[in-house]
């Protein structure tokens, strides 16, 4: 029995930790935040020189074929560092195209509009007739640039389509970081059909809560380090019990979602049943520690975490945004209490 | 990554259960009840052969002489509560007591010591807290002086377990009080039989005495009962500390208290519907199951890190004060779930489980509290665990 990273599981991710701490420092990030192009072009080839996009192709389509677990360790990674990326949704739609890989491969970026498999608000959502869609999804995945969408239907299906055939107007969310669109589809040709199951859907709520692992990690060390040099009544803060304390439950709520979110990979990767379960409920306990620690990190910088100046703004916002992607921690744990049979 | 056991293993875990099987008939059952019953003896005598229970104690002093190894540690817990044979014997003796003396104590003491508390024939008691030394124990006041081959003890201990039923005591006393107070403490061995020994059952929100206080008044105790020097006692509590911490907490015992949660929320129905099917309680229950699977796997992480030899880190400190909370969480979904009947207590028409969620309820804060509360917890964690600063020393008065 050996539960822990491989040394090559490791090596992945500090490898990409060191690129993005060159490449997605609070500066570039917060270029990013306004717009500022050549700041978004530099990061996406900073990961895209890493290989990023090839990760998780099947290694039939030129890629490395890894898994879930890795996946998780790359998001985490992305998370901590506030990075925007299209690796979400290529690694989305490496799952939902598994069995059919063709598409994956060459210069092929995929955007995503799942929004609705959880949540159908404003009339949202997609509908497939002889071979066509249409219909409006909202908050869109990495619309832009991309060659196909992976678009789900309100019927359990997962299609690609060229992304060409979709409007796609920007939603500005409180994360001005990553980019999120509503598209609007008119009877565009299906190229592709896969079943949206369980593992799909616990896929992407999965990879949402080992984004909040790595930027709730983040929030933390921060945390931890302003304590250490903010001094108040002749002492550092770190050094009073109240501040002591608020770090300690911290750590104590996260450290055991990393546990989680690697068991629940790992279930997955192998076709473990309790994989979706633990997924669902992955994404529940980080969306609640996440949100905890971002409001309990910005209190511990006091008015200071409360401005622009330190940043840490966008790190709370990250968490925010992630714990409603592909479903409120609510319906995570319906979900999971659905897939167990102990509810309707 | 890689959660199966290797083929050694599994063997290993297919003898254990065909032990167990083979041999439940001889088991303990609720009947057999008091510390020295013949039948819970035989039986801890009989898992002490196979290697069920004080497997890594060498022979020579009554134990399995088994090499330590932590995953078949782990198998024999899990096949234990798979089975719900009754397990091994546990006591602060067996537990902390035990792995002191095999580090620390003379030749002659695990001689005379280690042999009946495995076997249940000896039943120990711990006098670390004072009514003035709680979370802050190296404050212990209880004095022992010198005189000749024996020390005379003053004082009194509190939160003394199984006091009443244990024929010895270890003991933390201040031998030189002129020392620092971490240097100046003995760790002591001596019966409680002896003359100047006063037990009082403390009664605790449960509605029994789970505990005691226990006053000492000129208690003579031969040297020879120290645990390895004099004024050395802090090392030594330290290394059964480190025992007892791992004792509390455990995710398998928090697991199989969250299944008894399911099975009580599917079978018991109000209003003609079956708890379960309440989206708030079924909401409650998962937030639980997040937290049991996440210590779990938790757990899993330690074991690994205890395989290659390595520290744990944060996820081993978080343990004590994570997996308690979780335990008193689980009691308190399940009595409001029941609601009304939920405060059913002891006996009586319409109590469930006996009672024992009101009663887990209330022990498990106790055990939040107790074996270092949740706020030490939290200061080890930070010091420890993120390296924060430790709170500056207040200059005398």
């Amino acid at each position: 029995m050996e539960f822990a990273l491989s040394e090559d599981q490791r090596m992945l991710q500090d490898s990409l930790k060191g690129v993005l701490s060159q490449s997605a420092s609070l500066d570039q990030i917060r270029k990013i935040a306004v717009g500022d192009a050549g700041a978004v072009r530099a990061l996406e080839a900073a990961l895209e020189d890493f290989g990023l996009a090839s990760l998780l192709l099947p290694e039939a389509a030129g890629g490395l074929g890894l898994g879930l677990l890795d996946a998780c360790l790359v998001q985490e990674a992305l998370g901590y560092h506030i990075a925007p990326s299209r690796f979400l949704a290529s690694a989305l739609a490496a799952v939902a195209l598994a069995d059919n890989p063709g598409l994956l491969g060459g210069d092929a970026k995929f955007a995503l509009a799942v929004t609705e498999m959880a949540s159908r608000r404003d009339g949202a959502g997609l509908s497939l007739k002889a071979g066509k869609l249409s219909g409006t999804a909202l908050l869109a995945i990495s619309a832009e640039e991309a060659t196909h969408l992976l678009a789900a239907d309100a019927k359990g299906g997962l299609h690609v389509v060229d992304a060409a055939g979709a409007k796609a107007a920007p939603m500005q969310t409180i994360d001005r970081t990553r980019t999120f669109h509503a598209v609007t589809l008119s009877g565009v040709k299906v190229l592709s059909t896969a079943k949206a199951n369980d593992r799909f859907l616990a896929a992407a709520r999965l990879l949402a809560a080992a984004d909040t692992l790595g930027a709730a990690q983040a929030m933390i060390d921060k945390a931890v380090a302003y304590a250490a040099e903010r001094q108040q009544f002749g002492r550092v803060i770190g050094s009073f019990q109240a501040v002591k304390h608020m770090c300690a439950e911290m750590a104590a709520k996260l450290e055991p979602g990393r546990a989680l979110i690697w068991h629940a990979a790992h279930a997955l990767d192998i076709g473990d049943a309790e994989g979706p379960v633990m997924a669902n409920l992955a994404k529940a306990y980080l969306a609640e520690a996440g949100t905890f620690i971002a409001r309990t990190a910005t209190e511990v910088h006091g008015g200071m975490g409360f401005t622009d100046l330190v940043g840490l703004h966008y790190w709370f916002k990250r968490i925010g945004v992630n714990r409603q992607l592909f479903g409120s921690p609510e319906q995570a744990r319906q979900t999971a209490a659905q897939l167990q049979g102990l509810v309707a | 990554m890689k959660l199966d056991l290797d083929p050694e293993y599994e063997a290993f875990r297919a003898d254990v259960s065909e032990t167990l099987t083979k041999n439940r008939h001889l088991a303990p059952t609720s009947e057999d009840k008091g510390y020295k019953n013949a039948r819970r003896i035989a039986w801890q005598k009989l898992l002490i052969e196979h290697g069920l229970a004080a497997r890594t104690i060498p022979k020579a002093y009554g134990g399995y002489g088994g090499e330590a190894d932590i995953l078949k540690a782990r198998i024999i817990a899990e096949e234990f509560a798979r089975s719900r044979v009754p397990g091994p014997m546990a006591g602060q003796g067996i537990s902390m007591l035990v792995p002191t003396l095999l580090e620390l104590g003379t030749e002659a003491q695990k001689q005379a010591y280690i042999r009946p508390t495995i076997e249940g024939e000896m039943i120990w008691c711990q006098g670390y807290s004072e009514p003035g030394a709680g979370s802050d124990l190296a404050a212990l006041r209880t004095s022992a002086v010198e005189d000749g081959d024996h020390y005379v003890i003053n004082g009194s201990k509190i939160w003394t377990s199984t006091a009443k039923q244990a024929d010895m005591i270890f003991c933390l006393v201040r031998t030189d009080p002129a020392a620092k107070k971490h240097e100046g403490i003995t760790y002591i061995t001596f019966p409680m039989s002896m003359p100047g020994i006063e037990v009082r059952p403390l009664v605790d929100m449960t509605g029994s005495a789970n505990f005691n206080e226990v006053f000492f008044t000129n208690v003579r105790v031969p040297k020879s009962g120290v645990i390895y020097q004099p004024n050395k006692g802090w090392q030594v509590a330290n290394a059964t500390l480190t025992h007892e911490r791992g004792m509390l907490g455990d995710p398998n015992a928090t697991k199989a208290r969250f299944l008894e949660l399911v099975t009580l929320m599917k079978g018991e129905s109000v209003n003609g519907q079956p708890l379960i099917a309440n989206p708030l309680l079924c909401d409650r229950l998962m937030q639980l199951q997040a937290e049991v699977y996440a210590m779990q796997a938790n757990g899993l992480r330690i074991t690994t890190s205890r395989l290659k030899g390595e520290q744990a880190g944060i996820a081993g400190l978080i343990v004590k004060l994570n997996g308690c909370d979780l335990n008193h969480e689980i009691a308190r979904l399940a009595i409001d779930a029941l609601g009304e009947l939920g405060i059913l207590y002891e006996d009586g028409e319409h109590l469930r489980s006996d009672g024992s969620w009101q009663w887990r309820y209330m022990y498990d804060l106790g055990l939040i509290i107790g074996g270092g509360t949740a706020q030490i917890q939290k200061n080890i964690i930070a010091e420890r665990g993120l390296n924060m600063p430790r709170e500056p020393k207040l200059a005398k008065a």
